[in-house]
């Protein structure tokens, strides 16, 4: 499967992905194994079905939302390029990565974008806003049934509250920011791939 | 200043135990100490100071049974020359308290000793509490040696790791931070055993080396394993020495759990080098075989798994255990500071490692135990295991330096000693640079220089190295003394300078600390969504990282463990909810603790609550407050303004408040029981605030009386309870002096009525109230309709709330038109409320309990937010079977039928906090609606009151069955 992915995957497209999303050259080429390794379809991209077939997936609490962010909007196939990108939000920021010089863009493993991967998943209508609505679906996908809807109401409204700056009963990217300005979001939202 | 202190404690103790004996002051803390020279804390019997006539007495004594201690205590204060022949009415019973006399009284040395430090903000900031006490120590030991000529304390080996050692490993065992640990348990594993093992043999080879080349003086008997020995025991990082020096520096989390970890994790490895070095010793270096290395890879294989093991299977059975204590709240406490006990001293039993033992026991049962106790119960561990912990470390290091005062015990080397001091600094240097450069590979996040350089400079040693030291024998370890004097050198070195130096150090390299901030609700969901997410994606990625397999225990975890080991009722409520209560248990608290401003959104989250199944946890939420203090309120909005710049006014408003505000209430029952604490309430305030509370009630029951369609009837049944409460009653046998609304009245609530109301009535509680007079009147009508007018009005005059004319009430009631149907309940909330504000927290209630049937009296602004939020809950309130609006139907079934105890429990909780979270805001505006000039002059009643007075007027022949005694009493 290795040497298929290595010949699938040529070299130029490679150093476009490592510039864009860091990732290694060894890291590339194992991670396209398992792309195509997913893509039952042997056509260059994964559909949502693909995704689902991952076992684990279907019985994690958020796999369909995470599923679902690896894809463009209105899109259901996703590349290879689309892929990685997403990945990349969880490659782990590096100390040589943390002082580059603030001109160049922002690399998608930037804790912002850490965040704003995180609250995509909430915000489902995409108005850069957690409603009480979108937050109370995840947080039903999040607790068993045992909870009552009227308790995870009372979450919901908890946490809007807490996060909720301007009073709009919503929370905005900023106020999600702010509201997780403590938490080490560099760790919490980092996994190591293999080199 | 460290000089002064010590005279100043001498002299408080002398102080504190004149407070005791009544008398004679200041001689005491000498004879304390010097009076009972061979007594040893490690409780040796000893010859007493005092006649021997004493001995003859002591079947006597001991015969006496627990107040045996009071005369002792007043013999002290008195009277030494009443020692005469026949009856003594005073006696000198020293030997007979002298062994837990001797350990109560360092206890309070100790504790004396932590107070006047913290006397000095200045000294403490800059010397770690360590430093002092150990100085303290110092000095203690020189009195004492001065005084007896020989040192008669120590740092008993025995004493150490059979006690002192448990309670700190078992306070930080059990309130380890799980996730962090877990998160970082490859490298502070990596650092426990490799670097242990790499100081150990650095340390001990280098020695030796030292040793040949002739710096090492040739006193120093010793050969090659004697010095691994050495380094054995001296190369381990102090648990003890480790938390007392970093709790107060705060350097950030991860970088605390892994130098704390480390000393926690490394016991294993130093017990079983040090075993086995021994052996070594023992047979002498020439005959080891090697097999004996393989036994000792082996005995550390087993000593670490066995250990750990032995913890595992005491936190499954401590989790299960706490399972089934929900009938015995009392003892829950107990049972975890048993069996984690119990686990340290099986391991220890075992000679398996049993700080590893007790770590995993803590760290495994912390999640379950802490689900299935109560609220109260965890306070109590808490507390308890942290006072231990504190007495524990206190008393360690004063011990410390006094047992270093003792010249007979220790041999001076100058080359060993600077020797040992460099190379554990160097090697421990070494170790952590060449680890942390391999574990960076691995790192998610990798640790930098600044973390290098702290992780070296950390590496305290302490008491364990001490105590191990003079464990040794000294006939089989020549040089025993050098290496007790070079191991007090080194830990007064790495406690005292690297102490002392940490801090500053700390700051000038700006080593990132730790914020400190407890978590919100929102940190909790968005970071357990992180952890799917991660999950998820380690998936997606093929990779089985540690997401992954986190992920795969924490389903294994759900669908095994948590079912074997939690309550049922905390298992289906999930995490996610318990931490939603925490954090809405601890807000509150923090509210109520800075006096917090109330707003009239504080019901929000309290319906939530009562939809919580399990009874007792809710109930203890409402403890909890109690214990905390003022019931102001429990409104989680404040947090915001609390942060916020209200800052000072608050600590005015708290300042205000804490002078003036009612005391919570009180349950009077129980007094004589020993399961339960209760407080007594006074009279006068339980006067003030009933008449309160009838007043503003009648008020805005007025106000509201054409709204509400229906009465709905707060059932509080409390079957527990009940019984003791009733049997109080049945003593007194007469009116109680207390107002009414605090006693329950049991007596009314078992009336026997025909409708299915009596049994619900029955379980009432104590906290009932004043509500018994209104449903003693719905259920029995006709015995109602008799009621002597002159009792009622009686009643009310001593009130001093006088009814101005109870047909006018009568008209206004809702429930006149009703005809045949009665006005069935009143609502008993405000029954409960500490008003500050009555007439608010009166239509808090009267909202929230009409939010089905009537529209909510709003009389006062809100706060935008707050409406909305409060309108919800309504909404949600009245929806919801068990919740606060409780029975919230027409009146034609106003009651509420509860399904279960549980939701009984729910209910009463309910409304036991609703109470607490009356606002402070200015009252509103009374609402006086068309009241048709009837009622408002005097002050009004509400509604139970009404009911009083609509009885009396429909009906009110005098002489008819007794009152209930609430009301009456006034």
């Amino acid at each position: 499967m290795g040497s298929r992915a290595s010949t699938l995957l040529r070299e130029e497209e490679i150093e476009e992905i490592k510039k864009e999303t860091g990732f290694s050259h060894s890291q590339i080429t194992r991670l396209y194994s398992r792309f195509t390794s997913l893509d039952k379809g042997e056509n260059g991209t994964l559909s949502r079905e693909d995704f689902q077939r991952i076992p684990e997936l279907a019985i994690n609490p958020l796999g369909d939302r995470i599923i679902n962010a690896f894809f463009p909007e209105g899109e259901d196939q996703v590349n290879f390029r689309g892929f990685m990108r997403t990945l990349a939000h969880f490659r782990p920021i590096e100390d040589n990565e943390k002082n580059k010089d603030p001109t160049a863009s922002e690399p998608l493993n930037s804790r912002n974008n850490k965040l704003r991967f995180a609250f995509r998943l909430y915000d489902l209508d995409r108005d850069d806003k957690i409603s009480r609505d979108e937050l109370l679906q995840v947080l039903r996908m999040m607790v068993g049934v045992n909870i009552s809807d009227e308790q995870l109401g009372s979450i919901a409204d908890r946490t809007i509250q807490e996060a909720d700056q301007n009073g709009d009963n919503s929370i905005s990217f900023n106020e999600f920011i702010k509201v997780l300005e403590k938490v080490d979001v560099e760790q919490k939202m980092s996994i190591r791939f293999l080199h | 200043m460290l000089f002064v202190t010590p005279l100043l404690l001498v002299t408080a103790v002398g102080v504190a135990a004149a407070d005791l004996y009544g008398t004679e002051a200041s001689v005491r803390p000498e004879t304390a100490v010097s009076a009972a020279p061979p007594a040893t804390l490690s409780a040796s019997p000893a010859a007493s100071p005092y006649p021997p006539e004493e001995y003859a007495e002591a079947g006597i004594a001991l015969a006496r049974s627990a107040d045996a201690h009071d005369p002792v205590e007043t013999t002290d204060s008195g009277d030494a020359s009443h020692h005469g022949g026949g009856y003594k009415i005073v006696q000198w019973e020293w030997s007979y308290v002298q062994t837990p006399y001797i350990i109560a009284i360092w206890i309070l040395v100790a504790s004396v000793a932590k107070i006047l430090f913290h006397f000095s903000q200045r000294v403490t900031t800059v010397v770690p509490e360590s430093c002092l006490l150990i100085l303290l120590g110092l000095v203690l030991g020189g009195v004492v040696l001065i005084a007896s000529k020989k040192q008669l304390y120590q740092l008993e080996p025995g004493l150490f790791f059979l006690f002192l050692l448990p309670t700190i490993v078992g306070d930080a065992g059990y309130f380890m931070p799980s996730r962090l640990f877990f998160d970082n348990l490859g490298t502070i594993l990596v650092y426990a055993v490799v670097g242990t093992l790499w100081n150990a043999f650095c340390t001990g080879f280098s020695l030796y080396g030292m040793k040949l080349a002739g710096i090492i003086d040739e006193k120093v008997e010793g050969g090659m394993m004697e010095f691994l020995l050495f380094g054995a025991l001296i190369s381990a990082v102090d648990p003890v020495a480790v938390l007392a020096v970093f709790e107060e520096v705060h350097v950030n989390e991860t970088l605390f759990i892994i130098v704390f970890g480390e000393s926690l994790l490394n016991d294993a490895v130093t017990v079983v080098l040090y075993k086995v070095f021994i052996s070594f010793v023992e047979v002498g270096p020439g005959n080891v075989q090697t097999a004996d290395y393989f036994k000792g890879v082996a005995s550390f294989l087993i000593v670490n798994v066995g250990g750990t093991l032995v913890g595992l299977i005491f936190a499954v059975l401590l989790a299960f255990v706490t399972r089934f204590t929900k009938r015995v709240r009392i003892i829950e406490p107990l049972f975890i500071f048993l069996l984690v006990y119990l686990a340290y001293l099986t391991a220890e039993l075992f000679s398996l490692s049993a700080i590893l033992s007790m770590t995993f026991c803590g760290i495994g049962c912390n999640k379950y135990v802490e689900a299935n106790i109560s609220q109260k119960s965890r306070t109590t561990v808490k507390y308890t295991m942290k006072t231990l912990a504190s007495i524990a470390e206190t008393i360690i290091f004063i011990f410390l330096g006094i047992s270093a005062v003792d010249k007979s015990k220790w041999a001076w080397d100058t080359g060993l000693v600077s020797c040992t001091l460099i190379f554990i600094f160097v090697f421990r240097a070494l170790g952590v640079i060449g680890q942390t450069w391999v574990l960076n590979w691995f790192r998610l996040v990798p640790l930098d220089k600044l973390d290098q350089v702290v992780m070296s400079y950390g590496g305290l040693r302490g008491a364990v190295a001490f105590a191990l030291v003079v464990l040794l024998d000294g006939h089989k370890v020549k040089a025993k003394d050098y290496f007790v004097a070079t191991t007090i050198v080194v830990i007064f070195f790495t406690v005292m300078f690297q102490g002392l130096t940490i801090k500053p150090l700390v700051k000038w390299l700006k080593v990132p600390r730790s914020t400190n901030s407890k978590p919100t609700i929102n940190e909790e969901i968005h970071e357990r969504a992180f952890d799917h997410i991660l999950a998820a994606v380690e998936d997606i990625a093929g990779l089985n990282g540690y997401h992954h397999w986190r992920d795969k225990w924490e389903q294994f975890d759900k669908n095994y463990l948590s079912k074997l080991l939690m309550r049922k009722s905390v298992y289906h409520k999930g995490e996610l909810w318990e931490v939603y209560q925490k954090i809405n248990i601890r807000d509150a608290i923090s509210v109520i603790d800075q006096g917090g401003n109330v707003l009239s959104s504080a019901r929000l989250s309290l319906p939530s609550m009562a939809s919580r199944t399990s009874f007792s946890e809710v109930t203890n939420v409402t403890n909890y407050l109690r214990e905390n203090g003022s019931g102001v309120c429990l409104d989680l909005q404040v947090i915001d303004t609390v942060s916020g710049g209200k800052v000072e006014e608050e600590t005015e408003t708290h300042h205000l408040l804490t002078g003036n505000l009612y005391k919570p209430r009180r349950r009077y029952h129980a007094h004589y029981s020993r399961h339960f604490m209760t407080v007594g309430d006074k009279e006068r305030q339980d006067r003030e605030v009933f008449q309160r509370n009838m007043r503003s009630r009648l008020e805005s029951f007025k106000s509201t009386r054409h709204k509400a369609k229906g009465r709905h009837k707060k059932e509080r049944s409390q079957k527990k309870r009940k019984g003791s409460d009733a049997k109080e009653q049945e003593v007194n046998g007469k009116p109680r002096r207390n107002v009414s609304w605090q006693d329950t009245d049991p007596v009314t609530a078992p009336v026997d009525s025909p409708e299915e109301r009596s049994e619900e009535e029955a379980d009432k509680d104590e906290d009932v109230g004043i509500t018994f007079v209104a449903r003693k009147h719905e259920t029995l009508k006709e015995p109602l309709k008799e009621r002597p007018k002159s009792d009622m009005l009686e009643v009310y005059q001593s009130l001093a709330v006088i009814p101005p004319s109870p047909t006018c009430a009568e008209k206004h009631l809702p429930w006149k038109g009703g005809g045949g149907t009665l006005p069935v309940c009143v609502s008993m909330e405000t029954t409960k409320i500490i008003p500050i504000d009555l007439q608010q927290a009166w239509n808090q209630s009267i909202s929230s309990l009409e939010s089905l049937a009537s529209p909510p009296v709003q009389a006062e602004p809100q706060h935008p937010r707050v409406r909305a939020l409060s309108r919800a809950e309504a909404a949600r309130g009245g929806n919801s079977g068990g919740s606060d609006s409780g029975g919230s139907g027409p009146a034609q079934d106003p009651r509420f039928h509860f399904p279960n105890d549980e939701e009984n429990g729910q209910s009463l909780q309910q409304q036991e906090s609703q109470p607490l979270m009356s606002s402070m805001k200015p009252p509103a505006p009374p609402q006086v609606s068309s009241t048709q000039g009837m009622g408002r002059r005097p002050p009004t009643f509400n509604r139970n009151p009404c009911v009083y007075l609509r009885s009396l007027v429909s009906a009110s022949p005098p002489g008819s069955e007794p009152r209930s005694r609430g009301p009456t009493q006034l």
